[in-house]
């Protein structure tokens, strides 16, 4: 099970591949739309990406409360216990 | 005990001929934003469309749908009385019943060809090629024609933004007839209802009904101020499309990628061996994005005919294989991928040899 620095790291990896956004740019207080310009079509691939990697479940109707990166790690982090 | 006698069975089918109409209104992403708050950049970096084609309103689905049939017979060497079957799928014929293709099969002299219409919407043409190749091989039918005719245009809101302004019109169409040599791989089929509502219509046509006798209309929370809870005040009484766009692109991407490579591995053959990709024009996107799961090496040629023809349902996989023909003739007899999705939500998949 990954800590959440983990989870992080390994977000930033998954935006960088989606994005080109250097991994240092994905920090817990940025908002993926408003602060990393991530669109919401942009928005499932990552979904996705972070299902495989950390085997969990992201429902589609929970996307959208994943507004912040902390957002998406805690998601990730509770998902996995 | 009296035996019934059995249809004499082909042992394979294939597509002997496809033929297209694209209508002549041009709609330009600068159209597109005189109806909704956007800009062409962004239109083109979450779709790829550029352009859509929309029929006048003069042009039916019908006329549309017979000039593919036309075409597509011209190209097969056959004419309409040779057709035992017509299978057309649409959404957008204004008729509940009778059907398009039984007025088709009259158009283009194939009276009394069996002719029925299939509600598939986006997977309908490859609906049509399973049942094609099915009746074909068994023996109950000789030649089919198989076509994908849609004026979407007709069942927008240029003024929503969930799918609208994706949308075009036209008709494909292919003839498929029996073969010694196998044309059609195994189709991969089926359906999700539990995500019927994905892509859906506003509201039921029962409703205008309803309100024409005094009543009160459905709630729709796609005709609701998202503010206010109450109707807006520009909402039609006429039912058009929506659709929930993160929900479809995840299941189309990914979903759709494993049935397209479930098609691919019941034909027997690896990605290398393909020569062409047509998966459903829905959005550029979606195609990059089962491209890259399905790891389609960079000698298999897909189709992009999204760009300038938008999201054409049934027809835009006929229409961008056609496209493929003309522009890369070499890729006759060679085999394709083609994968339709949507409305149903509803997938088919198939690996045909090109005409």
């Amino acid at each position: 099970m990954a800590s959440k620095d983990e989870i992080l790291a390994g977000l930033a990896e998954i935006v960088n591949e989606e994005t080109g956004l250097e991994t240092e740019a994905v920090q817990l207080d940025k908002s993926f739309t408003d602060d990393l310009d991530i669109d919401s079509i942009s928005m499932m691939t990552i979904v996705v990406n972070a299902e495989e990697k950390f085997d969990v479940t992201i429902p589609d109707e929970e996307v959208k409360n994943l507004k912040t990166v902390e957002d998406a790690v805690n998601f990730i982090d509770n998902a996995q216990a | 005990m009296a035996t019934i006698k059995q249809n004499t069975p082909n042992a394979h089918s294939k597509i002997l001929g496809m033929g297209a109409y694209r209508p002549s209104v041009t709609v330009t992403n600068d159209d597109v934003c005189k109806w909704i708050e956007s800009s062409d950049e962004w239109i083109v970096k979450r779709t790829g469309i550029h352009t859509r084609k929309r029929a006048p309103k003069e042009v039916s689905v019908l006329e549309m749908a017979e000039h593919a049939a036309r075409e597509a017979l011209e190209n097969a060497g056959l004419t309409g009385e040779q057709l035992s079957t017509i299978i057309v799928s649409t959404v957008t014929f204004p008729y509940m019943t009778p059907s398009l293709a039984a007025k088709l099969a009259d158009r283009i002299g194939a009276t009394p060809a069996a002719a029925y219409d299939v509600s598939a919407a986006c997977a309908g043409y490859c609906y049509g090629i399973a049942q094609a190749d099915a009746l074909v091989r068994s023996g109950a039918a000789t030649n089919v024609l198989v076509i994908g005719a849609e004026k979407l245009s007709d069942v927008i809101d240029n003024g929503e933004r969930s799918i609208s302004f994706l949308l075009g019109d036209g008709a494909g169409a292919a003839v498929i007839g029996p073969s010694d040599e196998p044309g059609i791989g195994p189709s991969v089929w089926g359906s999700d209802g539990s995500k019927w509502d994905a892509i859906r219509m506003t509201h039921p046509l029962t409703d205008i009904l309803t309100v024409e006798q005094g009543g009160e209309r459905t709630f729709s929370k796609d005709l609701t101020d998202p503010e206010t809870g109450e109707m807006r005040p520009d909402a039609t009484l006429w039912p058009t499309l929506r659709q929930d766009g993160q929900t479809v692109f995840r299941w189309a991407s990914w979903e759709g990628a494993r049935v397209a490579q479930e098609a691919l591995d019941a034909a027997g053959l690896a990605p290398e061996e393909l020569a062409a990709f047509v998966p459903h024009q829905a959005n550029m996107r979606i195609i990059d994005q089962m491209a890259k799961v399905l790891k389609l090496p960079e000698s298999v040629i897909i189709a992009r005919d999204i760009a300038d023809a938008g999201n054409t349902s049934a027809a835009s996989i006929p229409l961008a294989t056609h496209r493929l023909l003309a522009e890369h003739p070499e890729l006759s007899g060679k085999p394709s991928l083609q994968i339709g999705f949507g409305a149903g939500l509803v997938y088919g998949a198939q690996v045909v040899l090109l005409p």
